[in-house]
């Protein structure tokens, strides 16, 4: 079946199986191994990206369903220069990160959440992020992160 | 960043600074290359089939529709497989000259021995080919009886593997004095016997296993890809256990996404993938799916813990006995049998104990083979201790800091000789329990859980905690070959400048989420005065790095900074009779200092360093003698262990009427020695503790009497997420270790080594005064719930 999605401002058109994942697509098709694949029961949230703005587990959809859509995957935050994305520049500094393997997954859930709570407590981040895991981090530096990327005041709205 | 650090700080330089992780942009932007990520052209991919049994007969392995199914290449039996292996899977820790390890072959031929164990694969040219063909081969089963229960496996109700004689792969014992226990029990003023159950874990690094083998068709080595902390063993063992020669294997260790000890292991797939490329000269490649990695990655803990503790009327504790029974699993891997003796010299944990005996079975059962997991042996032994000094205080009416503090080793006793036979190098261990004391702000908590019980409150409070003490820096080869490793423990290094006075180091441990890369640029940019960035680490390839023993037990900093520290000081020695030659000055006149030589007492004759660099490549103009360019190695032994330590304290609110536990606060204070980059420090800590906490409350990998594993995916393994768990309040004293050049001891299994005891301690505390001792992990609101119902209150207690 043939999909047309835009991937971090390209839009490609390509002949896909109808059951070949989203994640299997960012991958595999286009070549973006920057996200993850975790775990096969949707639990880890590794493979987060954003559909349309919005943060989305994409070994959960399918490719097919994600046809006329917009993804941002984690290799579309940095700007083109290369200057980090806050929230990727935040976690850099709040050592939010250490294997990385959660990182990518984590800092899409991370833009969904703060677009939704531009200005979260504590607690509503840590509940914002409940559908990804980390096993390296405790979380700790990973929530400081968050905090400071909402107060940079270096977010766009 | 650096660059602005280094200017901060000048001369003082970037060691002991929180510089930001060099590692991060590449893993933060998505181009970091873990194993899955690679793009192998025309590889096939490999899927095993497993076995749905904990304990079968193999009485027939039919591939026929397999090979029929589309994308095929192969598919075959253990069998068809037994010719590919040189020897069987290795086991380096035979602890025992008599210890029992059933041969354990990668695919096994007539008998499965736990669920997951493999019994054929299947080759296709794509990993959905591949499953979906491993689905189709027929395996004939007949079920035997499966040794399940770790006690019921120990007394032999079922045998674990049909021809073994008994269940038992080992006993173990240490017992310096046994007239000394004998005496120390019977004049005992107050004793108590505890028995703990370590429930099995699975270690869940986020990212599965990955192998990938490419061989090179004309002539050249196979280039074994794989998701491992031990690049460097694993090319060793894969000569070994192939017969593949040890010179035509290069290992890659490419980002690897966490480990925790389940990586420091030689797998099955390992073997399989580099086997299979041989046979069939094309790449082979295979990726672990989660609910895979539950049954065929190995499991930590597994033990069932008995201790008595002997003390004198003022709860000074004169002897501890400790009887363990440890899970080996269906099969000894790589150290399975000495994660229990890594933790038998520390039962005493933190305390002067004058009497001491130990005795460890290891014990067969038809479930995943258990190895090294975070900690490996003294979280087990910190947990024993820790929960067993509560119960004395408890007996005793002491509050658990005060029975602490009497029976600590004395901060003027180091280097303390344990009765276990270690020497501890440095400690202060009363300190840290001070200081963390005071960042709880302990005494009030006390009030306040006191109030709450008066009140008759629903939300009890509990306050917990453990001191723990640990053996580090993974270790002196003498030490290990007197407990029967078959390896060393030093680590090696090399520094080199380039010729534009860039610097090149290469090192033996291998990182996997630890910032290896950033600390080791650290430690040379201040030994030879350049950047951290001007420092390119060389690592995780052993076509780059040949020689190394990699990362485990706390051990790359202690061991493999070292290597470093003394392969740049050896460097800077060269450096400086080059200096000297150029500056016409004696080597002793010239100091070091901002990547200068600088005559002492003549500020203005100097070379740099990089300047150096390139007068030692273009070979011009040296000293008699000396050989062109600037490069120094370094391999280090280790003379002793290093022995970190800490006190933490958890806080826990219990809900009376549902069980609900709730971590509220969090404090850690940790003594890793001097410390290279706090920032690294602090996180190894909250994810150490992050992993402890989970064994107390929330992870076991649950078997049912016919050893099916129920929890295969993150579904059923509760792996905590961010909302269960609190912020973490860190503290930290600082004791140099003598026992090596940097003063370091290494702190990547502190956190997980003191938070089990912490936490379960008290949740204990909080349910005490109505009379629960002791509750099984993980504390599930369900166990708390049930105690408190079953717990008569004590006598005189506030309710
Ligand atoms: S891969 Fe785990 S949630 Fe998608
Ligand atoms: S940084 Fe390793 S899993 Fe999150």
């Amino acid at each position: 079946m043939r999909v047309t999605v835009t991937v971090n401002g390209t839009t490609e058109t390509h002949d896909v199986e109808t059951r070949m994942l989203l994640v299997h697509y960012l991958r595999e098709v286009r070549g973006l191994t920057g996200t993850n694949i975790g775990c096969d029961t949707t639990s880890c949230g590794a493979c987060t990206v954003l559909l349309d703005g919005e943060s989305v587990k994409s070994c959960t959809l399918l490719a097919v369903q994600a046809d006329g859509g917009e993804i941002t995957t984690i290799e579309g935050m940095a700007a083109p220069d290369g200057t980090l994305h806050p929230i990727q520049q935040a976690f850099h500094e709040h050592h939010g990160l250490q294997c990385g393997f959660c990182t990518p997954g984590m800092v899409m859930a991370v833009a969904s959440l703060l677009k939704e709570h531009p200005d979260p407590t504590e607690a509503e981040v840590r509940e914002g992020l409940e559908g990804n895991l980390c096993r390296c981090t405790g979380y700790h530096n990973i929530v400081q992160a968050v905090l400071a990327a909402a107060h940079s005041g270096e977010l766009v709205p | 960043m650096s660059a602005a650090v280094l200017e901060e700080h000048g001369a003082a330089g970037v060691v002991g600074t929180r510089m930001l992780r060099r590692e991060d942009p590449a893993l933060l932007s998505g181009e970091a290359r873990f194993v899955h990520d690679l793009v192998v052209p025309g590889a096939l991919h490999m899927a095993v089939v497993r076995s749905p049994y904990a304990h079968a007969r193999i009485t027939s392995v039919d591939v026929s529709a397999a090979l029929g199914m589309p994308g095929v290449v192969a598919a075959l039996t253990g069998a068809d497989l037994a010719a590919e292996w040189a020897s069987a899977m290795p086991c380096a820790w035979p602890v025992t000259a008599d210890m029992q390890s059933p041969k354990h072959l990668p695919v096994a031929v007539d008998e499965a021995c736990y669920t997951g164990d493999a019994v054929a694969v299947v080759l296709a040219g794509s990993q959905a080919e591949a499953q979906d063909a491993a689905a189709a081969v027929a395996v004939g089963y007949e079920e035997l009886p499966a040794a399940v229960d770790l006690e019921d496996a120990a007394r032999d109700d079922a045998l674990a593997h049909v021809d073994a004689p008994s269940n038992r792969a080992y006993t173990w014992e240490l017992v310096p004095d046994p007239d000394a226990v004998r005496r120390a029990f019977d004049e005992a003023a107050v004793t108590v016997k505890e028995r703990y159950r370590q429930q099995r874990l699975i270690p869940a690094a986020m990212e599965p296993r990955g192998v990938c083998v490419v061989p090179q068709p004309f002539g050249g080595e196979f280039v074994v890809y794989s998701s491992t902390q031990i690049p460097h063993i694993l090319r060793t063992m894969l000569g070994l256990t192939t017969g593949v020669p040890e010179d035509r294997i290069r290992v890659i260790a490419p980002s690897v996404g966490g480990g925790f000890g389940s990586k420091l292991d030689v797998y099955a797939e390992e073997l399989l993938c580099l086997a299979l490329a041989r046979r069939l000269r094309r790449p082979v490649r295979w990726s672990e799916e989660r609910s895979e990695a539950a049954q065929a990655t190995i499991h930590g803990r597994g033990q069932v813990q008995e201790i008595e503790l002997a003390a004198d009327a003022d709860g000074r504790v004169q002897a501890v006995r400790v009887h363990l029974l440890a899970d080996m699993g269906a099969y000894l891997q790589l150290v399975t049998p000495g994660v229990p003796i890594l933790g038998a010299f520390l039962y005493h944990g933190t305390y002067d104990v004058p009497a001491y005996s130990f005795t460890c079975t290891g014990v067969f059962t038809n479930k995943t083979p258990t190895d090294a997991y975070r900690g490996a042996g003294r979280p087990e032994a910190t947990y024993a201790i820790e929960r067993a000094m509560d119960a004395l205080a408890r007996k005793l009416g002491m509050d658990p800091a005060e029975l602490r503090r009497r029976n600590y080793i004395g901060a003027d006793r180091f280097p303390y000789s344990s009765v276990a036979g270690l020497v501890f190098d440095s400690g202060d261990y009363e300190a840290a329990l001070d200081k963390a004391l005071e960042l709880v702000g302990y005494d009030a908590l006390r009030h306040e859980q006191a109030q709450r019980r008066s009140d008759g409150a629903t939300k009890l409070l509990g306050v917990g905690l453990s001191s723990y003490v640990e053996m580090c820096g993974l270790a002196p080869s003498r030490v290990l070959a007197s407990l029967h490793y078959v390896a060393g423990g030093w680590e090696t290094a090399t520094v080199r400048m380039l010729p534009t006075g860039k610097v090149q180091v290469v090192t033996g441990a291998t990182p996997h989420g630890q910032g290896h890369v950033t600390s080791w640029s650290m430690i040379v940019a201040d030994k030879l005065g350049v950047l951290p960035d001007d420092v390119e680490v060389l690592h995780s390839d052993t076509g780059l790095s040949p020689l190394g023993l990699d990362t485990y037990g706390s051990r790359s900093l202690s061991v493999g900074g070292t290597a470093i520290a003394l392969a740049a000081d050896r460097l800077v020695d060269k450096a400086r009779l080059l200096a000297a030659h150029r500056l016409e000055a004696a080597p002793e006149d010239l100091e070091l200092s901002d990547g200068q030589f600088v005559v002492r007492g003549s500020p203005s004759t100097s070379i740099g360093i990089g300047t150096l660099a390139f007068e030692a490549f273009t070979a011009h103009d040296l000293p008699e003698g000396m050989e062109p360019n600037l490069e120094a190695s370094a391999t280090y032994d280790p003379t002793n262990f290093t022995f970190p330590f800490g006190t933490h304290v958890a806080v826990v609110e219990v809900d009376t009427e549902t069980g609900r536990v709730d971590l509220v606060r969090y404090v850690g204070v940790d003594d890793c020695g001097n410390q290279i980059n706090p920032l690294i420090v602090d996180g190894q800590v909250h994810g150490g503790i992050a992993q402890g906490v989970a064994q107390a409350l929330y992870e076991e990998a649950s078997y049912d009497e016919r050893g099916n594993l129920l929890t295969t995916t993150l579904a059923d393994y509760l792996v905590p997420a961010a909302s269960e768990l609190p912020s973490f309040t860190l503290g930290r004293t600082v004791t140099p270790s003598p026992s090596n050049p940097l003063g370091v001891k290494g702190v990547g299994e502190a956190g997980t080594i003191a938070s089990t005891p912490a936490v379960v301690n008290a949740v204990v505390d909080a349910l005490s005064h109505l009379g629960v001792e002791d509750l099984e992990m993980p504390v599930t609101p369900e166990r708390v719930w049930r105690s408190i119902g079953a717990s008569a209150p004590v006598q005189g207690g506030a309710r």
